[in-house]
């Protein structure tokens, strides 16, 4: 069983929905990233979402396109991105990492390169905002082959077959987007995702995260009693932000937020 | 390998927008289902006839279709070689052929009820082409536009203001064409119910590259029946400017199956391909995937899109359409480099010889055509797509030469 299998399966056994913050590798500067990734986990995350920068994030709100903005001041590159898992990896050998991304820098490193890179560093999983199934055979069959999760996207515009069809090629988890929009964005309807939840699970047995729209402990709450794991990303990023300038501020930030999170999320299960 | 001999017209793209390895759709799943409506909206209606009865009488009666096609003689003459025919789409309305596209989009936005339109755009003729149809459509308008083309561009900012759009300025990245687009993307995935995104290029994801060209193939259509009207046959070589490609794509797609037809798709090289101040992906870049395709990009070791440089602000994008990519690899079109120099010489040639002011992205086809022109017999005919006119490019012209308006 892969890390994430393992994570999510122990997590179940005690009853409890996974919290999975996610930071922008090199945000604000790239000598922070795995302290933060070690302090994450310490205040309760149970896997890591690790953005690799891109110039262009078509998907993502202002928060997110600034952090990439501030990593790439520094040319974080995706081979820097996977030094940081590995560096990680030293003293975490538990805790699923999920490289969160665009295709393009992919691309340039070649499918089969990149795959046996992220194995050797540590990668668990990779989702890549912008490569559905139809475009994404041949890279799907490059991680499996190093036995890397593909982490594929629900949105509220899937309909059930489309569903099907994904959870057909996903492993690891799901993630079901759940707001229409850009990361960061609008209030998110709990009622809505607990409706698209129950289509998702008529089709699936693998683990569904939900994400886009958790702001605080009481949203993350609100949705760890439908989903199996609360992605947080935005909320985190913008204390990333407000910080930049007083860095050794920034992990008990992420920290406080995460345990609040963590403890809201316990008391409803 | 395609070769000319082989049939191109409707062959590409399949049915999942690839044209070879190029195109397709990589987009984030929110959009997936949108884009299969626009997709089947699309194929409905382009066999729709009541539809296109209704496209064609926008064409004639409202953008002034069809463009005539001009013989430049006096600048043929003064090149010494083959004879220059211009396609004069910076007669239509609007004065570029932009209009052709955001007719054909706009009239689809309103079939499929949809009541707002957005826009991405650069030097804002693509934007001012989408607010004029959107006017007259009576359809809420929001034009994401860079915020340094918006300092370059005041012009037509103020005519798109006039026309009633919103213009959203955009700060991230570099503030230009290419964050303009990922901005406009931002919108629809969170407007999808009631917004249509009126893409300006032959980029994007699928249908949008096929959906523009064929908007865009009445320049071709029209062109291919007047030179031989005109000059009694086909011509020997196409001219054209290519940033994303539309007008290029336009004019070319009913010539493809021309095998003696020549086709030259003229990139911006900026201060000059080896000084890395350009923007020609086609020439010097490498394949990747952006903004929902995959195409040739300018971008670096680390597949991080860099920033471009023309002084033509409608050829001042990192990426190119998909259908160019391949008619590249495929051998179908070559693909060249004009400077923002033989560009800007081209522009005062033209404007003293024909008494045309022609926009600084058609000179870049113009000022090719003028290199092409002394290489072949005089018997020979080269026709030129004439994009838009310069009336928006006074100022440019004017700052670069160090005169104040």
């Amino acid at each position: 069983m892969s890390r994430i299998g393992q994570k999510f399966s122990d997590l179940r056994e005690q009853g409890k929905t996974a919290l999975i913050p996610f930071i922008t590798a090199g945000d604000p500067t790239p000598g922070i990233t795995v302290g933060l990734m070690h302090d994450m986990v310490s205040a309760g995350a149970n896997l890591i979402e690790l953005g690799v920068p891109f110039s262009d994030p078509m998907a993502d709100g202002p928060v997110i396109q600034r952090a990439s903005e501030r990593a790439l001041e520094h040319h974080v590159s995706l081979h820097d991105v996977l030094q940081m898992v590995q560096t990680f990896r030293e003293k975490d050998q538990n805790t699923p990492v999920i490289l969160m991304g665009y295709l393009n820098p992919i691309e340039v490193m070649g499918y089969a390169t990149f795959a046996e890179a992220a194995s050797a560093a540590g990668v668990d999983g990779v989702l890549i905002v912008d490569i559905p199934p139809e475009e994404g055979e041949d890279l799907l069959q490059s991680l499996r082959e190093k036995a890397i999760d593909q982490i594929y996207l629900l949105a509220p515009t899937s309909i059930p077959d489309r569903i099907g069809q994904i959870c057909n090629v996903a492993s690891g988890f799901v993630y079901y987007v759940s707001v229409k929009g850009v990361t960061g964005s609008s209030q998110l309807d709990t009622a809505a995702v607990a409706e698209k939840l129950e289509q998702i699970r008529e089709k699936t047995a693998l683990p569904v995260g939900v994400g886009f729209g958790i702001k605080d402990a009481a949203t993350a709450a609100a949705v760890s009693q439908l989903a199996d794991a609360v992605v947080v990303g935005s909320a985190l990023v913008s204390r990333v932000e407000a910080l930049r300038e007083t860095p050794d501020e920034i992990g008990p930030a992420l920290a406080e937020i995460l345990s609040g999170m963590r403890r809201a999320m316990d008391a409803v299960h | 390998m395609a070769t000319t001999a082989e049939k191109i017209i409707g062959t590409q793209p399949d049915d999942r927008g690839h044209f070879g390895v190029y195109g397709g759709l990589f987009v984030a799943e929110t959009l997936m289902e949108p884009l299969k409506d626009l997709r089947l909206a699309y194929e409905e209606y382009m066999q729709d006839p009541e539809f296109l009865k209704e496209l064609d009488e926008d064409l004639a009666n409202y953008v002034g279709r069809p463009s005539p096609i001009y013989f430049a003689q006096r600048w043929s003459r003064e090149l010494g070689g083959a004879r220059i025919y211009l396609k004069r789409e910076d007669l239509n309305h609007t004065g570029a052929h932009k209009v052709n596209n955001t007719i054909g989009q706009a009239l689809l936005a309103k079939r499929m009820g949809k009541t707002r339109i957005i826009a991405e755009t650069g030097a804002g003729q693509h934007g001012v082409a989408t607010a004029t149809v959107a006017a007259r459509l009576g359809l809420e308008c929001v034009v994401y536009m860079g915020a340094v083309d918006i300092v370059r561009q005041e012009a037509n900012v103020y005519r798109m203001k006039l026309l009633g759009a919103e213009i959203r300025s955009v700060e991230s990245g570099s503030k230009t064409l290419k964050d303009a687009l990922n901005e406009a993307m931002r919108d629809w995935v969170t407007n999808i119910d009631d917004t249509f995104y009126i893409i300006g290029t032959v980029a994007g994801p699928h249908p949008y590259p096929a959906m523009v060209r064929d908007f865009q193939t009445v320049i071709g259509r029209e062109a291919r029946e007047q030179i031989q009207l005109q000059a009694g046959r086909l011509p020997d070589a196409l001219v054209a400017c290519v940033g994303g490609g539309s007008n290029a794509i336009g004019l070319f797609y009913p010539f493809l199956d021309d095998a003696a037809v020549d086709i030259y798709g003229v990139e911006a090289a900026g201060d000059g391909l080896e000084t890395g101040h350009h923007a020609a992906p086609l020439c010097a870049g490498q394949p990747g995937v952006l903004h929902g395709n995959r195409t040739y990009l300018m971008e670096d070791k680390d597949g991080q899109i860099i920033e471009t440089h023309s002084i033509s602000a409608g050829l001042d994008y990192p990426g190119v359409g998909p259908e160019h990519a391949w008619l590249k690899d495929t051998g179908r079109a070559q693909y060249v480099a004009i400077t923002d120099e033989e560009a800007l010489d081209a522009f005062h040639a033209l404007t003293k010889i024909e008494g045309i002011i022609p926009a600084l992205e058609s000179s870049h086809a113009l000022a090719y055509a003028a290199k092409l022109a002394p290489t072949m017999e005089s018997d020979k005919i080269i026709l030129v797509n004439l994009s838009g006119r310069g009336d928006k490019d006074m100022h440019t012209v004017a700052a670069r030469e160090g005169i104040e308006i």
